[in-house]
Parts: C-alpha cells; sequence; structure tokens
C-alpha cells in the first residue's frame, strides 16, 4: 500500500505546449482515486506518466517514499488494466494470468497457486484453459483484473477499465472493483471519462480538463459545491443548470437570464468587483410552487420537453438562451407546451464569477435532500 | 532533490539505437546486395572491364551510344516491349476471369481455385522444360492438334515469326498462378453487403461487375498490374530454356542479353549499360503506375 | 445468394473446361513420365503401364538426390533467414519511434523498385571475392532481407494493439523478450504466409544458381532440370518429365495446403 506523490507534474511533446501542467496531488495509501474529465483532457497521459509508459517532461512523481521519475514501468510496483484489457492472444487464461509472474521468475507450482487462487476470486475457474477470444467481454475484462490482482502490486492503475461493457455488467463491475479494492487493500489509481463511475467508486475524484485540475475531493464535495462552472455541468445528470446573471446591490435582487429577479435575503449580497456572474442551481432543486406560494416567488416557464422516467420527472425549458432541467421526482403529467409555475430557494443557488469562474457562492440549503443515517433510527 | 529529472542523451536515444541494432542485418544485406551493386553498375557502365569485372578504360557515355545505335540491342528492346504488350494485358484478364469464376461459392470450388493457383507452384524451369515439349515439331501436342484439323505445322520455338509469340504463351501460362491469387484475395474482400443492396435494387451481373466488382477490385488489379510488368521485364528462365535468346535474336529479352553479354561474352561494361536501362525502365513503369493508376483507383 | 440452375450448369462447365486447360500442361507431363520412347511417339494420352523407370533412371543419371537436398537446405535456409531478418526490422519500424524512421522504412520499400537483374553482376563478383561461388552461403545469404517481407509483417505487426507492449512493459518483459514471446506467436499467421512465400520463390529459382554454381557441390534442382534437358533434348522425354515431376511435387504440395493462407496473407500484405 504506497503513497503516490505528483509534484507540479507537466507533460508536452516535442517542446509543444503542455498538454498537463501543474499537477499537484497525493494519493494515499488504499485510496480509491479516481481520475475523471472529458476526453482528451490528459487523464490517461497522466496515468501512462505514473505507469512509466510516458516520459514526464517535468516535475515529479513519487511512489512510495522514491522518485519514480526514471524508473522504469516494471520498477515501480504496479500493475495496470488496459481499456482493451490488452490480453496476450496466443496464451491461455492461466497463462494471462500468470504471464507476469513467469517474467518475474516466480516458481511454477507458485505461479499456479496464485492464478488459481485469483480465478476462484473472479469466478474464471472454468475458463482457465480457453483463450482469450473464446470469452465474452465481461469474461476477457475478468481476466484483466486477475492479472492485475495476481501481481500484489500494491498499486493498481486502470485506464476505462468498463468502457467496453454494456450497462448492466458495467454497473455490477463498478460495485466488484470496488470490493476487490476494499479487500486487497490496494491504492488504486482509476480513469474514467464516465461522471457515474467517479461518482460512484471514487474515495476522491479528481477533474480535469485541457490538462488542468479543475477540482479533487470527495464525490458528494464536488458535486454539493463545484469549484467552477465546468465541474458543475461535468458531474451530476442532468447538469447543474447555468445562466448568466447580475448582482444588483440597490434593490438587493439577482437578475437570472435576463428574466428572473430572484430577490435576496437581506444578509445576502455579492458585492464582487465585477457584477457579472453566473448563477447555477440543479434540476432538483427547481422546486414545483404550490398553491400557497406567494405570487411574487413563481417563476413560470414553458415546458419544451418532457421526459418521464417512472420514478422522476425530467422537463426542459428556456431561459436565457440556455436550456435549463428541471427533476422532480414522482410522476408528473406535464405536457410540451404548458405554462408551470416554479420555486426557487437562492439558499441551493451556487454563484460563479463569471471572468474566473471561481465560485463565491455554496449552496447553503441543499433542499431535503442531505440525510444523516440518525434519520432512520 | 532534482524536480527537473531531464533525461539524457543516451537515454533519450535509446530507442533510435535499440531500433537500428533491430536494423542492422537488413541495413547490412541491403547495403551489399541492393545499395552497393547498384551504384557499382551504374559505375561500371561508363567503363570498359576487364574479365574480371574491374574498370579498365573510362569511356563516359559511349557505352550508351553503342547500345543505342546496335541494331542487336534495339532488336533486343523492341522483343522485351512486345513480350511485355503480349504477356501483361492478357494475363491479367484471364487470371481476372478464373478468379471471377472461382469466387462463386459453389460446391467444390476450393479444388478449381487450387488447380487455377497451382502454376504458382511450378518453377519457371520446370514450366520451361514442359513447354518445350509441348512447343516440339514433331511429338508435341500443339502440332498434333493441328495435324488432325489439317492444318499446316508451326515451327513454334525455331521460327522467329513465332518464337515470341510461343514463349509469351507459355509465360502467361506460368503466371496465371500468382495473379489469380492475388484478384482472387482481392475479390473477397469485397463486401458482401455491396452485393445485397446492389440486388435489391435489381442490378444484373455485368452491372454489378461494372459498377461493383471492378471498382473495389482496382487497388488489387492496380498492385497486380505494376508486379506483372515488372515480372514481365525480368523473365529469364523460360529465355535460357526455350529458346537461348533466338531464331535470330528474336527473344533476346533484355535480362537475357544482360546475362549474355556479362556472363558469356564478359562485356561487362555495355552490360552493365543495359542494366541500367533496366533500371531506368522498371523506374519509370513504377513511376507511372503511380502517377496514373493512383487517380484511376478507388480506395476505401 | 443463391443461383440459379443453369447459371450453375453454366458456370461449372467454364470451371471444368478451363481447369482442364490450366492443368493440362502438368497432367500430360505427369503421364509422360511413365511413358517409353516409342509410346511417346505415338503421342498417346496415357501410358500402357504406371512403370517407375523413367524415375529410376533420372535418379542414375544426375544427382537427384544431392540437388534436392541442395535446393531443400537452401529454401530452408533462405526462408528462417527471411523471417528472421524482416521480422527485426518490422518490429524496430513497429515498436520503437525514432527520429527518421519513416525514411529509413522508404529506403527500404525503394529496393522493391531495383530490379534484383540489375544488380548481378557486381554481386556475383561479391560473391566470388568473398569465395562463395559453390557455397550455400552465395545462395542464401543474399536474399535474407527482403522488403517485401518487411512490409508484409510491418503491416500485421501494425494490427497489433500498442497495449499489448506495455502490458509486457509493466510485466517487466524486455524488449526482445516481447518480440520473441508475444509478437512472433502472435504473428503465426503472417510468419507461415511470409515462410511459404520464401519457400516457393527460393526453390523456384533460377538465375543465381545458374550463375553461381559451377559444379554439383550444392546446385539447385532448377540447374539439374536445365542439364537434364539439355542432356537429353528430342531422346528420352520420359525421363525427363520424370525428373520435372520430381521437381514440382514440393512446391505444389506446399501451395496445396499453404493456398488459402498464401492467398489471404500475400493479398493483405499488398494492399493495406
Amino acid at each position: 500500500m504506497k503513497r503516490v506523490e505528483l509534484i507540479d507534474l507537466s507533460k508536452s511533446y516535442d517542446k509543444q505546449i503542455d498538454v498537463i501542467s501543474g499537477i499537484n496531488v497525493t494519493i494515499e495509501p488504499g485510496e480509491f482515486f479516481v481520475l475523471v474529465g472529458p476526453s482528451g483532457c490528459g487523464k490517461s497521459t497522466m496515468l501512462r506518466m505514473i505507469a512509466g509508459l510516458e516520459e514526464i517532461t517535468s516535475g515529479t512523481l513519487k511512489i512510495g517514499d522514491k522518485v519514480a521519475n526514471g524508473l522504469p514501468p516494471n520498477k515501480r510496483e504496479l500493475s495496470m488494466v488496459f481499456q482493451n484489457y490488452a490480453l496476450y492472444p496466443h496464451l491461455t487464461v492461466q497463462q494471462n494470468i500468470a504471464f507476469g509472474l513467469d517474467v518475474k521468475k516466480v516458481k511454477k507450482p507458485v505461479q499456479q497457486k496464485r492464478a488459481e487462487d485469483v480465478a476462484e476470486m473472479l469466478g474464471l475457474t472454468e475458463f482457465l484453459q480457453r483463450k482469450p477470444r473464446e470469452l465474452s467481454g465481461g469474461q476477457r475484462q475478468r481476466v484483466a483484473l486477475a492479472r492485475a490482482i495476481v501481481s500484489e502490486s500494491p498499486i493498481c492503475l486502470m485506464d476505462e477499465p468498463l468502457s467496453n461493457l454494456d450497462a448492466k455488467l458495467r454497473a455490477h463491475m463498478r460495485m466488484e472493483i470496488r470490493r476487490i479494492q476494499r479487500t486487497l487493500g490496494i491504492t488504486m489509481i482509476y480513469v474514467t471519462h464516465d461522471q457515474v463511475e467517479a461518482m460512484t467508486m471514487g474515495d476522491r475524484i479528481m477533474i480535469l480538463h485541457e490538462g488542468k485540475i479543475q477540482q479533487v475531493g470527495k464525490p458528494i464535495d464536488i458535486y454539493n459545491n463545484p469549484a467552477n462552472p465546468f465541474v458543475a455541468t461535468f458531474i451530476g445528470s442532468p447538469p447543474m443548470n447555468l445562466a448568466s446573471a447580475k448582482n444588483d446591490s440597490v434593490s438587493s435582487t439577482l437578475l437570472i437570464g435576463d428574466t428572473w429577479h430572484l430577490a435576496l435575503p437581506a444578509n445576502e449580497n455579492y458585492s464582487h468587483p465585477s457584477s457579472e456572474l453566473i448563477a447555477g442551481i440543479r434540476p432538483e432543486h427547481l422546486r414545483p410552487a404550490t398553491k400557497d406560494t406567494p405570487e411574487a416567488d413563481k417563476f413560470y416557464v414553458e415546458v419544451t420537453n418532457v421526459e418521464v422516467l417512472g420514478n422522476e420527472t425530467v422537463f426542459s425549458f428556456e431561459l436565457g438562451g440556455n436550456e435549463w432541467m428541471a427533476k422532480w421526482s414522482g410522476q408528473w403529467h406535464i405536457d410540451s407546451g404548458d405554462r408551470i409555475p416554479i420555486l426557487i430557494d437562492t439558499g441551493s443557488l451556487c454563484i460563479f464569477e463569471a471572468d474566473t469562474g471561481e465560485l463565491i457562492k455554496k449552496p447553503t440549503d441543499l433542499g431535503n435532500f442531505v440525510f444523516g443515517k440518525e434519520v432512520l433510527l | 532533490m532534482n524536480t527537473h529529472v531531464k533525461p539524457g542523451i543516451w537515454r533519450r536515444t535509446g530507442n533510435a539505437r535499440t531500433a537500428f541494432l533491430y536494423l542492422l542485418p537488413s541495413v547490412i544485406l541491403f547495403s551489399v546486395f541492393v545499395f552497393y551493386p547498384m551504384f557499382r553498375t551504374i559505375y561500371l557502365s561508363f567503363f570498359l572491364t576487364n574479365q574480371n569485372g574491374e574498370a579498365a578504360l573510362h569511356v563516359g557515355f559511349e557505352n550508351f551510344a553503342y547500345l543505342l545505335e546496335s541494331s542487336a540491342f534495339l532488336n533486343s528492346m523492341k522483343a522485351t516491349v512486345l513480350f511485355v504488350l503480349y504477356t501483361v494485358p492478357i494475363g491479367i484478364i484471364i487470371a481476372l476471369f478464373f478468379a471471377l469464376l472461382a469466387n462463386e461459392k459453389l460446391k467444390g470450388i476450393g479444388f478449381f481455385r487450387t488447380v487455377y493457383s497451382s502454376t504458382m507452384g511450378i518453377s519457371v524451369a520446370a514450366s520451361s522444360v514442359i513447354w518445350l515439349f509441348l512447343f516440339h515439331p514433331s511429338v508435341g501436342v500443339f502440332n498434333r492438334v493441328l495435324s488432325v484439323l489439317n492444318f499446316p505445322q508451326i515451327q513454334w520455338l525455331l521460327d522467329p515469326e513465332w518464337a515470341l509469340i510461343s514463349v509469351s504463351i507459355s509465360t502467361i501460362w506460368m503466371n496465371t498462378g500468382f495473379s489469380f491469387l492475388i484478384l482472387l484475395g482481392g475479390l473477397q474482400n469485397i463486401d458482401e453487403h455491396l452485393y445485397e443492396s446492389s440486388r435489391i435494387d435489381g442490378a444484373g451481373y455485368f452491372y454489378r461487375l461494372r459498377r461493383i466488382t471492378i471498382p473495389m477490385l482496382s487497388p488489387t488489379l492496380f498492385f497486380i498490374i505494376t508486379i506483372s510488368l515488372i515480372n514481365a521485364f525480368q523473365s529469364f528462365g523460360q529465355i535460357d530454356i526455350l529458346t537461348k535468346g533466338g531464331p535470330s535474336q528474336s527473344t533476346n529479352l533484355i535480362v537475357y542479353s544482360i546475362y549474355r553479354e556479362a556472363f558469356i561474352n564478359y562485356q561487362f561494361g555495355t552490360a552493365s549499360a543495359q542494366a541500367v536501362i533496366l533500371f531506368i525502365i522498371i523506374l519509370i513503369v513504377t513511376i507511372l503506375q503511380f502517377k496514373f493508376g493512383e487517380r484511376k483507383v478507388h480506395y476505401q | 445468394m443463391t443461383i440459379s440452375l443453369p447459371k450453375k450448369i453454366w458456370i461449372y462447365f467454364l470451371l471444368t473446361v478451363t481447369s482442364l486447360l490450366v492443368f493440362f500442361p502438368v497432367l500430360y507431363a505427369f503421364m509422360i513420365s511413365f511413358m517409353t520412347g516409342p509410346e511417346i511417339l505415338q503421342g498417346k494420352f496415357f501410358p500402357q503401364s504406371f512403370s517407375l523407370d523413367n524415375y529410376f533412371k533420372v535418379f542414375d543419371r544426375l544427382p537427384l538426390v544431392k540437388y534436392l537436398v541442395n535446393s531443400f537446405v537452401v529454401s530452408v535456409g533462405v526462408m528462417f533467414g527471411q523471417l528472421l531478418v524482416c521480422s527485426l526490422a518490422a518490429y524496430a519500424f513497429v515498436f520503437m519511434p525514432f527520429k527518421g524512421r519513416d525514411f529509413i522504412f522508404f529506403v527500404f520499400i525503394s529496393t522493391m523498385m531495383i530490379p534484383w537483374e540489375a544488380t548481378m553482376i557486381p554481386n556475383f563478383f561479391t560473391i566470388q571475392k568473398l569465395d562463395w561461388l559453390n557455397t550455400y552461403q552465395g545462395l542464401t545469404i543474399p536474399f535474407f532481407a527482403l522488403a517485401f517481407g518487411t512490409f508484409l509483417l510491418r503491416q500485421h505487426f501494425k494490427t497489433i494493439p500498442k497495449e499489448l507492449h506495455e502490458a509486457s512493459q509493466i510485466a517487466g518483459l524486455s524488449r526482445f523478450a516481447f518480440f520473441w514471446r508475444v509478437i512472433l506467436p502472435v504473428s503465426k499467421t503472417s510468419l507461415v504466409t511470409l515462410g511459404a512465400y520464401g519457400f516457393l520463390t527460393t526453390w523456384n529459382m533460377y538465375l543465381w544458381p545458374l550463375l553461381i554454381t559451377t559444379n554439383s557441390s550444392v546446385r539447385t534442382v532448377q540447374i539439374g532440370l536445365k542439364q537434364l534437358q539439355s542432356q537429353e533434348m528430342s531422346t528420352d522425354w520420359g525421363v525427363v518429365m520424370a525428373g520435372v515431376i520430381v521437381v514440382i511435387i514440393p512446391t505444389l504440395l506446399l501451395l496445396f495446403l499453404g493456398q488459402k493462407q498464401l492467398q489471404k496473407g500475400l493479398s493483405q500484405g499488398a494492399l493495406k
């Protein structure tokens, strides 16, 4: 179980602009750390730098307490699972699993024992003598996992290991990988573009965009307090609704998307040097207005699209040139073209500074969405 | 602590150095047996040589001037060009016909494919000996057939009018196997769905041949035409066994002419000049092929 | 696709007739190889009896066994030499990025445009100077490096996912071990194609052995055929054809076994 430390890491090809820069992060021993971002954000490059498959342009990579910049991949004591699994097509499942051990000149009986143990753990025992092409996608994925586990390396790297699986299997494997990681206590660095995987698997996640860290933290903290508009829209589905906003300190109102005037409580005033702001709100925080809602607090929106998902209803409308979405639990009989009143709590608003994207107001009221275990008792 | 670990030049060129090691056998062999002799041939073509193939007297372009005035060489060039024209187009059309037939999905088609490709497994020497017999004036099959049909006999390999044609016929037979194999491979790479959708549109066999098969096959055709042209210019074995360049020089193709000039007459200078001309011809053929062929070829 | 019956019959008819035409010379040579002199003069197609007399005679008149062994040694030698040299080069071209790689590859490919016959004069003298006339190395080594072979294998190696290379780097496999333990076994089909091609072309090679073998010590069967034919002109065609059949059997067998493989492999190497 080793710590992985990235200090001011950057990467550039052919002395061109950096594809990754200013990466500072420490991954704790035994942590499940997820690197997430849209394609081309440099997350795979970062993983490959940690693995030693890409050269580090500048900065320091420490694995354990050792500087690992110049170490060849096999000296870094890590294992890796690739997106396409990288199974050796000419070897059987057993040989594939034991391949790394064989290279390290582990004795044959020991190789076999360890391969069989891991195979059993992953339910591969009956396939040990098959070739990879005789396996289904899910089984191949398990062989790739087995190969990583059998090495008993303290660190495991995974590069989009689930993206070639169908949705159902993917959900299952998410739990399984998480379970294995917990059981073995290995340090896991996991790359994905899927925010659901990031949210559900990671102890901490790091969001990368255009080669720069956007935010590092626990999934739920990131969801609640996104550091900037990019993170706000990247994490969460449907994404956080965003619109430009102006703060009118005289009347103490917030003008959202040039249409909505939202009265601010007396104690809240964003007297920021720039009055150009971005307001954001999660779809589930746009709540239905009831009969008791004072008319002044209602906002009428014209519905453009409705999706009833069974346990919840998502509908969209237009605000200030942006498409906004609201998510209500239950089944709502709404049609496109309806004008319906909704309600916004100023407390659940996120406010970003428009130029820098910096978060200047965290949502204080998360509605009835945060529960403690004591509610159950 | 050093945060900027710059790998040294030794490490950065690691790939190039290892790669060089892996390429070394090829590099040495190509240098010794392709590039050096190529330059040596060009060099020798400007000299008169002694018996050991060493340059003796610098003569500039005189070897070439001599060749271009020599009726023997011009005749050899003419024979070579005629030979290429006789063998390449007909050979490819026949191979294409066989490939189209053998591409039908029928019972036992594997047997026919094997037969069509069989000539690829028969060496030039063996084929030539067989054809020598087939062309034999008295016991050969061709003259027997002619006599049965009451036609006058033909001195296939001995008549200057017929010798080149006879050699061409046997060469076409020798080369169909390889062309067939390549063309069949090309036909089988064509996506079945294209045919299915055209059948839904109601296209007939020849329409499909013209509009789907030939265009989709064009990269393969392009490849096999180039290879066949180059092969035809390089023909040697059949000449050596069937005619030895005769009668009256009518089948003295360029490679045979080089061989005779060098290893029978020991005129390495003029032989080298001929080799340079052969090289230039093949270079031009390849370049022309790529220039004009490439444009008409449909790549997926 | 279904084919209508009349069309089927028509296709079978064409297939049969053309196959017979193509195979006739070989079949006829086979028949002749069992005939006696008078039978040949009568112009029969089928021999009276399948007696092996001509075969015994041909082995008697020529050191044919020696020639066959020579051809076999040379062909197998070139085959393995080509496989090794070409796969090493192709491996470097695919798995080792370095500056100038494309240029060197272009230089390799350009050797395909140099007709071998245009360089045979200096090559002959090189072999003479090395004292390699009448030796196996003289017959084999010049053909080890092959641009076509390198190209064919490079095309196949390129289809191997680079993650395989990375996975074995993490496992700690050295470059050569990766080549030996992963690349070669994974590329078995291409290696078989190239091997068969190399064997076939070397077995059938004519001009080079003609130049550099002056006695029977390493002479190959093809030159043996020429010898046989020039000895036996118009006298004993049965013996000559027996020689021909003996010479073509190994390559025909190889072709019959590997026809499918060769066809796939060669057309892929040519086009992709």
